[in-house]
């Protein structure tokens, strides 16, 4: 029987050859058969890589992602077999992560909007900042608050986890930083005085760079950008340059600061020192967000989804390293900034001052863009309610999720980098899938705006909160 | 006062007196005694101008010692400002927003009973003389069995009318609107909304399903511009108005958005 259907069709053979996400080939032209669909074509990639244990990888042709077999995949899309065919090759993550779907608990405690919520690098806690001036802890397993920090005297804008997850930095309106101690719920030493208005981001040192995690950057209203050490709790540097306020600013792998301001311009600093390294220029409006290729690697430092825990210094230095490493592979760091005159711009900063992909689109001002974990896509939230999705290399569009009847304020983004979350204005929040480019879940359930979003590391639980006051967690 | 400057280049030549400095100190701690003696003794209008002087001194003075002292003092912590925003709104205006939206239940509730709050509850009865207006027909036009509305209508998209022979209430293209000003009574700020249909109107039931409206009628509008969801997560694209004017005599109809 099987005889007979192999002799009934003649299978047509189709020359293609495999290329990684950069474009570059990887070997010879190859003569596939028509019925090649991704599982063959899965272990064929994993030969030539000599890859030790089989590990996943989707294919794309034209952007495309190829899920059946090859030749009807061509007759659908109508791609002529006469040239050689590109077939783009991309490896996925080994573990899968399930999509959140019902709030698993709301948690009162908070007496103002919450304005900001962050997952520690290794998924076991959960910290939240405040328009009353408070920072709080919240202890995962039983779902109730675990300490609340005072010492603020104004809204607590912005909060950042160091990357062994040893310490938590938070800003406030009033450009006075805290240091916290998670374990203990207490501040560590006195506030440090130095910005003149508020604090708009913080950004750490990566663990990579070093261990135990010294060193973190803040940018405030004032144009100023600091670069504190928190053993000695002074400021180091002092990086001014911008003439109005710094919106954002990132800690690349290299040991290059990345800052985005309200004068249009990004500039890359080095760290050593504090000096300018690069201007880069090419936005018509203030530009409001900034995201790196290797930002997620950078943030969950040495901790991945096999849960280990690290106990001396060097561990955690080790494996962090080993993870940028992996993560980065031979690409350079890109880095893509949003603007409120509705564009994008994909930069490899290291390289050049140009940019390399100018991405447009977007019919309202940009508010987040967020890089998947594994670097193959940007996603962009923008006031004009639409989330778009674009090629994390060439920065090519890919699709728009449409869905939310409100401004889209913060996205995040599933560890494996399969599902993309987003908070906006209209009070829920919405998963999308990236495979089929469609909404996943919708969660309602918020009273009021969604302000801050976060997918913890381990992919279990996700934390929002907003305007109404109260934390919620979803899960699964 | 010397005119001139003899004085200063004496002291330059030859230096300043022996006991010059001596003299100014102790001239100088005597002022005050002499200062003080002026202000008790001076009388009448010489008196009153000192006193004017010596209280803006003395204003000026306290202003600066409370500057000095600013740093030894301990202030309360200041009252939290309300409307807390994150990072990424600060720099933005935005228009102060509506609070959280009535729950969908009572909603329905009220609807079943037929009873609203509504801004206007109690509206100037009109007469059917005043609604229709009698057409007569007929060869020798004696039949007077059509009546034509002379108030705005709404009849919906797909309305079609009856054959001309038979239609007893006429409603003129001319007073036919699909559009509403509705204002949002919190936000205090109008937009122009799709009507969707009549839903009550106050004279009788006979004018809501012919779809007239008049002051304090309510009609529903297409509110899905606006961007409301409702706490379980449903896009509202359908609200209640109450009708504020008289359109028939404005030619546009304004209502007020029933929250």
């Amino acid at each position: 029987m099987a005889s007979l259907i192999g002799s009934s069709s003649p299978v047509n053979n189709i020359i293609s050859v495999l290329a990684d996400p950069e474009g570059r080939p990887l070997g010879s032209q190859l003569d596939l058969p028509q019925n090649a669909g991704p599982r063959e074509l899965q272990t064929l990639i994993n030969t030539l890589l000599h890859n030790e244990e089989s590990l996943p990888y989707a294919f794309y042709i034209k952007d495309e992602e190829l899920i059946g077999h090859l030749g009807a995949h061509l007759l659908e899309k109508k791609v002529s077999v006469e040239q050689v065919l590109q077939i783009v090759y991309q490896p996925q993550a080994v573990f899968k992560i399930r999509p959140v779907s019902r709030c698993s608990a709301t948690i009162a405690g908070h007496s103002e909007a919450v304005l900001a919520v962050a997952f520690s690098p290794d998924s076991s806690c959960l910290a939240s900042g405040s328009g009353d001036t408070t920072v709080r802890f919240w202890d995962l397993n039983t779902q109730t608050p675990l300490f609340t920090c005072t010492g603020h005297k104004s809204w607590v804008l912005c909060i950042s986890w160091s990357p062994d997850g040893r310490q938590l930095v938070s800003g406030s309106k009033d450009g006075v930083i805290q240091i916290w101690d998670p374990v203990g719920g207490k501040a560590i030493g006195n506030p440090l005085i130095g910005h003149k208005k508020w604090i708009t981001a913080l950004a750490w040192e990566p663990a990579h760079l070093q261990a135990p995690c010294r060193r973190f950057a803040s940018s405030s209203k004032d144009g100023d950008i600091r670069i504190w050490d928190v053993v000695t709790r002074k400021c180091v540097i002092c990086l001014s340059g911008h003439t109005l306020a710094v919106t954002s600013i990132k800690w690349g792998g290299e040991g290059l600061i990345y800052s985005s301001s309200q004068d249009c311009t990004i500039k890359v600093w080095e760290t050593t020192q504090g000096k300018l390294v690069r201007e880069l220029k090419g936005h018509g409006h203030w530009v409001n967000t900034l995201a790196l290729s290797t930002e997620y690697v950078l943030r969950t430092g040495p901790y991945d989804h096999t849960g280990t825990k690290y106990t001396s210094d060097e561990e955690i230095k080790k494996a962090a390293l080993k993870r940028y490493n992996d993560s980065k592979r031979d690409f350079p760091e890109r880095l893509v900034s949003g603007s409120d005159d509705f564009t994008m711009f994909l930069w490899e900063p290291a390289s050049s001052k140009h940019p390399k992909a100018r991405m447009t689109g977007h019919q309202q001002l940009v508010n987040h863009v967020y890089f998947s974990p594994d670097g193959r896509w940007v996603a962009s939230a923008s006031f004009d309610k639409s989330v778009k999705l674009w090629n994390g290399h060439t920065g090519e569009f890919v699709a728009t999720f449409r869905g939310h009847v409100g401004p889209v304020y913060q996205i995040s983004w599933s560890a494996d980098s399969r599902l993309l979350l987003s908070g906006s204005k209209d009070s829920t929040l919405k998963v999308w899938d990236i495979r089929n480019r469609k909404l996943r879940e919708d969660l309602p359930g918020h009273a009021d705006e969604v302000f801050a979003v976060d997918w913890s590391p381990d992919g279990e639980k996700v934390a929002s909160g907003g305007r109404d006051r109260v934390l919620k967690l979803w899960m699964s | 006062m010397p005119q001139g400057d003899y004085i200063e280049l004496h002291r330059k030549r030859h230096g300043y007196r022996p006991d010059f400095f001596e003299r100014k100190r102790k001239k100088d701690a005597r002022e005050v005694h002499k200062r003080s003696a002026f202000a008790q003794k001076a009388l009448g209008i010489k008196g009153k101008m000192f006193a004017k002087k010596r209280y803006a001194e003395k204003a000026t003075m306290k202003k600066t010692l409370a500057m000095h002292s600013e740093r030894t003092n301990r202030h309360k912590i200041d009252q939290v400002e309300e409307g807390a925003v994150p990072a990424y709104l600060l720099d933005r205006e935005e228009t102060s927003r509506a609070k959280v939206l009535s729950n969908t239940i009572k909603q329905k509730r009220k609807e079943k009973a037929g009873k609203w709050e509504v801004p206007l509850p109690k509206v100037r009865p009109i007469a059917q003389d005043e609604m229709f207006r009698v057409i007569r027909s007929g060869k020798r036009k004696t039949k007077q069995w059509k009546r034509m509305v002379t108030k705005a209508t709404f009849v919906g998209a797909g309305f079609t009318r009856k054959p001309p022979k038979y239609e007893r209430f006429i409603r003129p293209m001319g007073l036919r609107f699909t559009k509403a000003h509705v204002t949002h009574p919190e936000l205090k700020c109008t937009f122009n909304l799709e009507m969707i249909g009549v839903k009550k109107n106050p004279n009788g039931p006979m004018y809501t399903s012919l779809g007239v409206i008049t002051k304090g009628t309510v009609i529903e509008v297409n509110v899905s511009e606006l961007g409301l969801v409702t706490p379980a997560g449903k896009v509202v694209w359908g609200k209640y108005a109450q009708v504020t004017n008289n359109p028939e005599n404005d030619g546009c109809i304004n209502a007020v958005l029933l929250v």
